[in-house]
């Protein structure tokens, strides 16, 4: 099968076109060995298929990062017939420096100039004409988020593979480089090396390590002292060699968008400036934010639980009911039974009732991610984080942490500097992802119906001051040195495309319910079936296997007011998959108490206090099995695994008993 | 006009590249995101916090730092 390779810019629309190209057929992996996300779909065009591998978003080919050295290695190893490189027509410079680097590797390349309508609305005229023979690749126009432009672009790409053309920017680099290039070239062809020697002789003098090491191991060339010479001689001037590399690729660049593109005089002001001059202000910046983020959860909770959310439960309630019914009448064991109601129903049912909720706190946050506003939300925090020994950047991969913790832990790729990332990756489990949202609802609705709004605010803010605080605290101790700097782009704000949130949203909750019909299914049996050992013993009592592990757990949790077996079993579960934490408590307490509703019953077991530091606790707490794991394949250490587990644990239990002992000290109940 | 460093650019005003006086990775990865010798860059903001400028209409936030680095001649 015809594979094409997708390459951009972020925020050039490379994920918009993905989708116009593969409609739903795409899967989420990752590349090997590496956390980097991996996006691969099928394109169907006149009656053929094509793979197409979507390539992570880079400004540039270098090894600046392992999301460019994945898309490079990929353009030069993996053999895509075509590459489509998604140019932000507005930012044409930038974008063609990327283009010239694929032509420079030799890949086939097809240019979809998209945004090509904002650029129209901003007076930026481009004679496309010109511009694909400079650049001796075609350019197609297209507009991503309206889908234009879409069928040409696949038809040049098809026409591409069949054609045998050679792809090649003449760059040249000044009368002293090339001449290097030259020299090296001498040594690295016909040497049988991966990557074609122009190539490899450009990054070379580029300074590019992983090159340096590639060729420096391989003994067919490193054999001559010649060639180590000439290798040391450049590593003592990379420094010049790479910055004017640079230039002349930018002025190679910008000849090239002299020609062919036209720009307005003088920019006027956009609505991006106006807005930005409110949500960016020196004043307003952050209490806006505060204020978007409690909107969000505030709606969250109105609309998905208030609204949606009852009758969810209800249909759950009457399903229950009548496979209760059916399968009293085709004459099932009673063990079936109660293992159908009780524990699937009560437990996978009480995690699947959330959904509602989740679909509306993903669409929300889905649609701050498109309109443009996290960038701005990372900017009004940088200076509280530069304060605490972080950069702004690192609040964005906080932000993706609300989500869930693994994508958020994964997004700290994107911190240049290792200390930074370390600790981002460090806090992110305080950030309160869409599966503890469940088990606040619970208490919330046992407790707290009229505030629901706020005290998940409240919550999440807790979250981010801990982590904060938490990170503060490594910087001081454990990764000192300086924090590195902070640069990123803000993208001007777009009204976001109802496509691109619902399939955000649906990327999530299919997850969701996924880990609800695998974890969470295979957590409750297990724990119905401890629930119920040894035989003869009153179900869910106490003196089960599973009261007896929660027995043991429990005296730990006295100090912050919740030492019940079930709270002990419930958190111990939460190990696994946080929704898991009321999917358990729903198993053992509608055990107990026979059909009644979840919330009824922690409204006895509980009260106000412990139900507060309770959702502290879980707040805080050692983050989901997924969440360790992914903390040891980045840190690419154990050892950083286990400390996560431990200190977490150590900040949950210390917030419940603050929040359990202060309470009662003032006489909260 | 003699060269300053790009934080001492007020909003609204403008300049060009000329050089810039990073470290190397730093100094690259400022080149990549179009900060290179001679591009037009214009100052957008400029109070407290990270310095957003705008390179060709598109903008960028710069932490201070980094902007100090960045000498603007004309
Ligand atoms: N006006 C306009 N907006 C677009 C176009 N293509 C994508 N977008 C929007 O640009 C934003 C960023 O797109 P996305 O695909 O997420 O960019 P990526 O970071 O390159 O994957 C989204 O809000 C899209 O809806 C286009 O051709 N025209």
């Amino acid at each position: 099968m015809n594979t094409i390779a997708l390459v951009g810019n972020p925020n050039s629309g490379k994920t918009t076109l993905f989708n116009a190209l593969t409609g739903s057929n795409q899967h989420v992996g990752n590349w090997p060995g590496v956390t980097v996300e991996k996006k691969e779909g099928v394109l169907k065009f006149n009656e053929k298929i094509y793979n197409i591998v979507d390539l992570p978003g880079t400004y540039s080919l270098g090894a600046f990062s392992e999301d460019e050295i994945v898309a490079r290695d990929y353009i030069l190893k993996g053999n895509p017939n075509v590459v489509i490189n998604v140019v932000d027509a507005t930012n044409i410079e930038r974008n063609l420096y990327l283009t010239t680097q694929l032509l420079e590797m030799g890949a086939k390349v097809v240019v979809a100039l998209n945004m090509i309508d904002e650029a129209k609305e901003r007076n930026i005229k481009f004679d496309i004409k010109a511009l694909s023979e400079k650049l001796g690749a075609p350019v197609i126009p297209t507009v991503a988020s309206k889908r234009k432009g879409i069928e040409e672009l696949i038809k040049q790409s098809i026409e591409l593979i069949e054609k045998d053309i050679d792809f090649k920017a003449n760059i040249s680099y000044g009368e002293n480089i090339d001449k290097e290039v030259e020299k090296l070239k001498g040594f690295l062809n016909n040497k049988d090396l991966e990557y074609p020697s122009q190539w490899i002789a450009i990054k070379l003098l580029e300074g590019d390590k992983y090159i340096y090491e590639l060729v420096n191991k391989d003994e067919n060339v490193n054999s001559s002292n010649e060639f180590k010479n000439v290798i040391h001689n450049i590593k003592n001037n990379t420094e010049d060699y790479e910055l004017e590399i640079v230039d002349k690729r930018y002025e190679f660049v910008s000849n090239i968008a002299d020609l062919t593109v036209t720009l307005p005089d003088e920019a006027e002001e956009t609505i991006t400036d106006k807005i930005d001059k409110v949500l960016t202000h020196k004043w307003l910046g952050l209490p806006i934010f505060a204020l978007i983020m409690l909107i969000v959860f505030q709606l969250t909770f109105t609309v998905g639980e208030d609204l949606f959310g009852e009758l969810m439960g209800r249909g759950i309630e009457i399903l229950s009911e009548i496979i209760e019914n059916l399968l009293i009448i085709i004459n099932s064991p009673s063990w079936i039974i109660s293992f159908v109601t009780e524990g699937i129903i009560g437990g996978v049912g009480a995690v699947v009732e959330f959904v509602p909720l989740i679909v509306v706190l993903y669409m929300l946050m889905g649609f701050l991610e498109d309109s443009g506003y996290m960038a701005r939300a990372a900017y009004v925090m940088d200076n509280i984080m530069r304060a605490l020994g972080l950069q702004g950047k690192t609040f964005i991969s906080m932000i993706v942490g609300f989500g869930c913790n693994v994508p958020g832990i994964m997004s700290t790729r994107t911190l240049e500097n290792k200390k930074d990332r370390m600790i981002a990756i460090l806090i992110n489990p305080f950030m309160s992802c869409g599966a503890k949202l469940p088990i606040y609802l619970v208490f919330i609705a046992a407790f707290f119906p009229n505030n629901g709004g706020l005290v998940l605010f409240f919550l999440y803010l807790l979250g981010i001051v801990v982590a904060l605080l938490m990170g503060k605290i490594f910087s001081k101790t454990l990764f000192k040195g300086e924090s590195s700097y902070f640069i990123m782009e803000l993208p001007p704000y777009r009204l976001p495309t109802l496509r691109n949130v619902l399939r955000n949203m649906w990327d999530n909750v299919s997850g969701f319910l996924k880990r609800a019909g695998t974890t969470i299914f295979a957590v409750v049996t297990v724990l119905w079936v401890l629930a119920m050992l040894p035989l003869g013993v009153e179900p869910y009592g106490q003196s089960s296997i599973l009261g007896q592990i929660g027995l043991f757990i429990a005296p730990i949790f006295r100090p912050a007011g919740f030492g019940t077996w079930q709270a002990a079993v419930g958190l111990f579960s939460g190990i696994a998959a946080k929704e898991a934490v009321i999917a358990t408590l729903g198993m053992v307490y509608a055990g107990v108490s026979q059909g009644a509703e979840l919330v009824s019953t922690i409204q006895e077991v509980f009260t106000p206090l412990t139900a507060a530091s309770f959702m502290v606790m879980t707040l805080l707490y050692i983050p989901c099995a997924a969440t360790i794991g992914t903390i040891k394949k980045e840190t690419n250490s154990y050892k950083w695994a286990i400390f996560t587990v431990v200190y977490t644990f150590a900040i949950g239990w210390l917030g419940a008993v603050l929040v359990f002992q202060i309470g009662s000290l003032l006489g909260f109940s | 006009m003699a060269d300053i460093s790009l934080i001492q650019l007020n909003s609204g005003e403008q300049g060009k590249v000329k050089k810039i006086c990073a470290g190397g990775c730093a100094t690259k990865r400022l080149y990549e995101m179009g900060f290179n010798t001679g591009a037009k860059v214009k100052v957008v903001k400029n109070d407290a916090g990270p310095i957003i400028v705008s390179l060709s209409g598109n903008k960028i936030a710069l932490g201070r730092g980094l902007a100090q680095k960045i000498i603007i001649g004309n």
